[in-house]
């Protein structure tokens, strides 16, 4: 079947299809011998950040962009797990997930149906460092939506009717984490690397037995102390400007009470680093294990953010970052291997994983070691270094295309309070890194010795090829990470 | 900014149904672009968009596993990753590598219906990627080796572990499909294929299918973004102008498809909570029904106030998931409802209530608030696809496949202005109350009570 004829273009289209080109100019070989040369990459323009704080005390950030009718509002909070007590992991991210359960005069499914009617996307979320409410909205429902956010914001209704509702509806996906190798290397890994008694080694959704002591007096109180204007910034990003941001937002969130802002969250140590183990998380008849290996990484205000950017590239985080090249196109052992310093406001984690077939995976693991090792053995050489440089400096503006492109980005500057025309230098930053660099921070922050190697897998299939690998001790844990006697 | 998976797009034929662009209220919708085609039959369509420094080339080629024959399923996956293994003047591994090092990235994607490829970068770079992207239409094949066959086949092995056998409920999909196609329909198998199948792939299938296939007269380019067109004019013709024209392709027509009668299946897996599914034949992409059934689904399944989430998660607390999707593909389309029980109920429960739900939308149909509230989302899903110029420039490559119109961004979203609540009260009727289904159940491992059972069956 062909596909269907034209059905009719632009005028200008249909005389371009009329004006053949000419058979001479195709004639013209090109030369392959050689990649084209290129111009000048352009330069990075960015819209600037306008800031203003209303009358209660919350910051607001504005960034205009007028291509397209959408706005993008976040409100960013400090109200994320690692305020936690040690007793309830996931109230926070509970909490967050009940603020559109009810608020104002609107039910749970009410606030759904109006930002839906609306065509906005509403959410609310917690990681470990923050909250936050956004907001995407066609231009023209603005203010309605507005309306539904600050109701969302400042009077969440938290029926116990609601609570109940949401925290078995909870107990049913922690039960379902157990089909999923990936969600559980993500509960084991951070478990073992950073301990119970820090708040990023603890679950962020919660545990079986902390959901059940969710109730509405434990979600009321993590609101009230940690929901208030001074422990929040809002950023509004696109086809709008700082007045009309203001009057908007003036009038819908002048009820927040100002309240006793909380004091920020303590520091926390994670556990003491022992010798590299494997920590085997048994998934009988998996048809793959997941590896994830690594350590206590380092907190987004590192001194090394950016020669740590180059050093993750080349390691594993770009499509021929060393990882990738070597699992994937080299042996085929993964569809995908990769590598994160995840950089949070304490120090976060750094890990290096895959998904490899069963039957690879001490095979896979050497790699990884191998690489990890070399990473830090061997001066990176110089077209790798430019490769990986230029790859995050000249990617650069793709990631302020769109209105939420651009709000995760400026959003990251409030989360982390870093100058509002830090992107204006990132660029020169980069460009900066030498090979050196990159090996200092290597022999740095990949702790070798001290490895957390979590692998989620077919024990039956793969245990005695990791004891033969001969690289360290293993300990057999359940997906909370905790050891199996 | 990381890029590790070359997808193949996922659950078969339910493929182009989810997000589209689109304008608001009395604005009319309009991507300008210009349109010529090479002498080798190459179509270009370039689309100026000065925002931001970007370009992205959307390579799109007519064929995807739909066109594949039994015994070699997954193949046109399989063909899409060895187009990144290097062609006769880009060694290996460099086709990434040069594009990295100017600040680009790239992908492919294969679904039923064709398989495309980008590039997306700073505006500078786009000699390049034209340079990587002619070289591989024009000289690939005498660069594959049967070791870069066995390479990506094991990648593609992994791909499949990894998304399909290594996840709950991950194996539904070809479950389903080899019930509702008959053997010889291109559709019976996911786009993945099977390990048999891939395993069985040769040198010569490569060859065969890239002169059949990848060939000018096969292929529309889109370039999109910080581009002028008279210089992206040039460059095409400079690149792409010298590869032969290759053989008319020829497409061997599809079975009918038809359910005689409701198909029940279960399967086990390793899983905590059972899960079913319910799938019915509908119409193909852009058919006069098309939109109606996207329409339907939102109806049912879209957001908290929907339909089935409100009665089966919210209200009886008896799912903790329930979705519907539309999706109309070249030689067919499909409806699909899916409901995960919580603990402590079965398949039976959900399906009494799914049935219910179906009877009642088509004997009264949506309200009028159900309707705009589609609507509105549909204009909204619409605008957010042009704020990319990636975005835009795969949906230009779409329409043209699909209707022959690249700008057909304000007709679509007319298509969905037009639908009335009795269209979707007469769809539902027609294409579900009315006609078979596929029902499977996915059940945890020695469960087997849990699954669905023929009402009045054994």
């Amino acid at each position: 079947m062909n596909r269907p004829l034209r059905a009719g273009a632009c005028p200008a289209a249909a005389f371009l299809l009329l004006a053949a080109v000419p058979a001479a100019l195709a004639a013209q070989a090109p030369d392959r011998t050689r990649p084209p040369a290129l111009g000048p990459a352009p330069a990075l323009r960015l819209p600037s950040v306008q800031t203003a704080t209303l009358p209660h005390g919350l910051q607001l950030a504005v960034v205009e962009m007028h291509k397209v009718p959408v706005v993008d509002v976040t409100l960013m909070l400090d109200a994320g797990a690692v305020a936690d007590p040690a007793d309830l992991p996931g109230l926070a991210t509970f909490t967050a997930n009940m603020l559109d359960e009810g608020a104002g005069r609107r039910s749970a499914l009410e606030i759904a149906e109006e930002a839906d009617f609306l065509g906005a996307r509403l959410s609310t979320s917690a990681s470990y460092d923050g909250a936050a409410i956004a907001l995407h909205v066609p231009k023209r429902q603005l203010g309605p939506a507005l309306d539904l956010m600050a109701d969302v914001l400042v009077r969440p209704a938290f029926a116990d009717s609601e609570i109940t509702r949401q925290r078995d509806l909870r107990r049913t996906q922690i039960l379902q984490q157990r089909d999923q190798p990936v969600a559980m290397a993500g509960l084991a890994f951070p478990s073992i690397v950073f301990g119970a008694q820090h708040p990023y080694g603890r679950a962020i959704g919660g545990t079986e037995a902390s959901t059940a002591l969710l109730t509405r007096d434990r979600v009321s109180q993590f609101y009230q102390t940690h929901y208030r204007p001074g422990n929040a910034k809002l950023l509004v990003v696109g086809d709008i400007t700082l007045a009309e941001a203001q009057q908007l937002v003036a009038e819908r969130f002048g009820a927040w009470e100002r309240g006793t802002t909380p004091p920020a969250a303590p520091a926390a140590t994670a556990a003491a680093p022992t010798a590299r183990t494997f920590y085997l998380v048994d998934k009988p008849g998996a048809a793959q294990s997941v590896i994830r290996i690594g350590n206590v990484g380092v907190p987004r205000s590192t001194a090394d953010y950016f020669p740590l950017q180059v050093l993750n590239t080349i390691l594993g985080g770009s499509f021929t970052s060393r990882l990738n090249q070597n699992l994937r196109e080299t042996h085929g052992y993964t569809y995908g291997a990769n590598s994160q310093f995840a950089m949070r406001r304490m120090a976060g984690p750094f890990q290096a994983g895959a998904a490899v077939q069963s039957a690879k995976t001490d095979s896979s693991l050497i790699e990884f070691l191998r690489e990890l090792r070399r990473v830090r053995d061997e001066v990176v050489p110089q077209a790798e270094l430019d490769k990986a440089k230029a790859y995050i400096a000249l990617g650069l503006p793709g990631d302020f295309e769109t209105t939420s492109g651009s709000a995760s980005q400026f959003r990251a500057l409030l989360d982390f309070g870093l100058p509002l025309d830090y992107y204006n230098s990132y660029v020169a930053r980069i460009n900066a890194i030498t090979a050196a660099d990159v090996q200092r921070v290597a022999r740095q922050y990949l702790d070798l010795d001290h490895f957390v190697i979590v692998v989620v897998g077919d024990r039956s299939q793969i245990e005695a090829g990791i004891r033969a690998l001969n690289e360290g001790p293993i300990s057999i844990r359940d997906l909370w990470g905790q050891e199996i006697r | 900014m990381v890029r590790h998976v070359r997808t193949a797009v996922g659950s078969a034929v339910l493929l182009m149904a989810c997000a589209w662009p689109a304008q608001v209220a009395a604005q009319s919708l309009r991507v300008p672009y210009i349109t010529f085609t090479l002498p080798n039959g190459l179509k270009v369509i370039v689309h100026e968009d000065h925002s931001v420094p970007v370009v992205t080339v959307n390579t799109w080629y007519h064929v995807g596993s739909g066109d594949e024959l039994p015994g070699r399923t997954g193949f046109a996956h399989l063909f899409e990753h060895l187009m990144f293994m290097g062609s006769q003047h880009v060694p290996t591994g460099q086709f990434d590598q040069l594009l990295e090092a100017v600040g680009a990235d790239n992908n492919g994607s294969t679904t039923v219906d064709r398989t495309n490829y980008y590039e997306s970068g700073p505006a500078n770079a786009l000699p390049l990627m034209l340079y990587l992207d002619s070289d591989r239409m024009g000289f690939l094949v005498p660069e594959i080796t049967p070791e870069k066959v066995d390479l990506q086949r094991g990648v593609v092995q992994n791909e499949r572990r990894q998304s399909y056998e290594n996840q709950p409920y991950g194996l539904a999909d070809e479950n389903i499909l080899k019930r509702l196609y008959p053997a010889a329909h291109p559709y019976s198998w996911p786009v993945i294929g099977s390990m048999a199948d891939l395993s069985a792939a040769t040198i010569e299938d490569v060859r065969q299918f890239s002169r059949t296939w990848y060939t000018p007269t096969n292929a529309t380019m889109v370039i999109a973004g910080d581009v002028n067109p008279t210089d992206v004019r040039r460059q095409m013709t400079r690149w792409f102008g010298g590869i032969a024209r290759g053989p008319a392709v020829t497409r061997r027509p599809a079975p009918p498809v038809n359910l005689e009668t409701d198909i029940y299946a279960t399967l086990e897996d390793r899983v905590q909570l059972p899960r079913v599914y319910n799938t019915w034949h509908t119409v193909k992409a852009f058919a006069p029904d098309d939109a109606v059934l996207n329409v339907l689904a939102d109806v049912l399944s879209s957001g908290k106030s929907s339909r089935l989430y409100r009665r089966l998660v919210y209200e009886m607390q008896i799912a903790s998931q329930v979705s519907a999707d539309a999706g109309g593909a070249r030689l067919d389309g499909s409806f699909e409802i899916s409901a995960t029980a919580r603990p402590g109920h079965d398949l039976n429960e959900l399906q009494l209530v799914l049935g219910e739900e179906i009877r009642r939308v088509a004997e009264a149909g949506p309200t009028t608030r159900e309707m705009e509230r589609v609507l509105n989302q549909t204009e909204a899903q619409f605008l957010g696809q042009m704020e990319r110029v990636g975005g835009k420039a795969n949906q230009l490559a779409y329409y043209d496949y699909f209707v022959g119109t690249p700008d057909y961004f304000q007709a679509d979203l007319d298509r969905y202005r037009r639908v009335t609540a009795a269209d979707v009260q007469r769809v539902a009727r027609e294409y579900l109350l009315r006609a078979h289904r596929v029902v499977l159940s996915v059940v945890p491992q020695g469960r087997l009570q849990l699954a669905a059972t023929q009402p009045g069956g054994n």
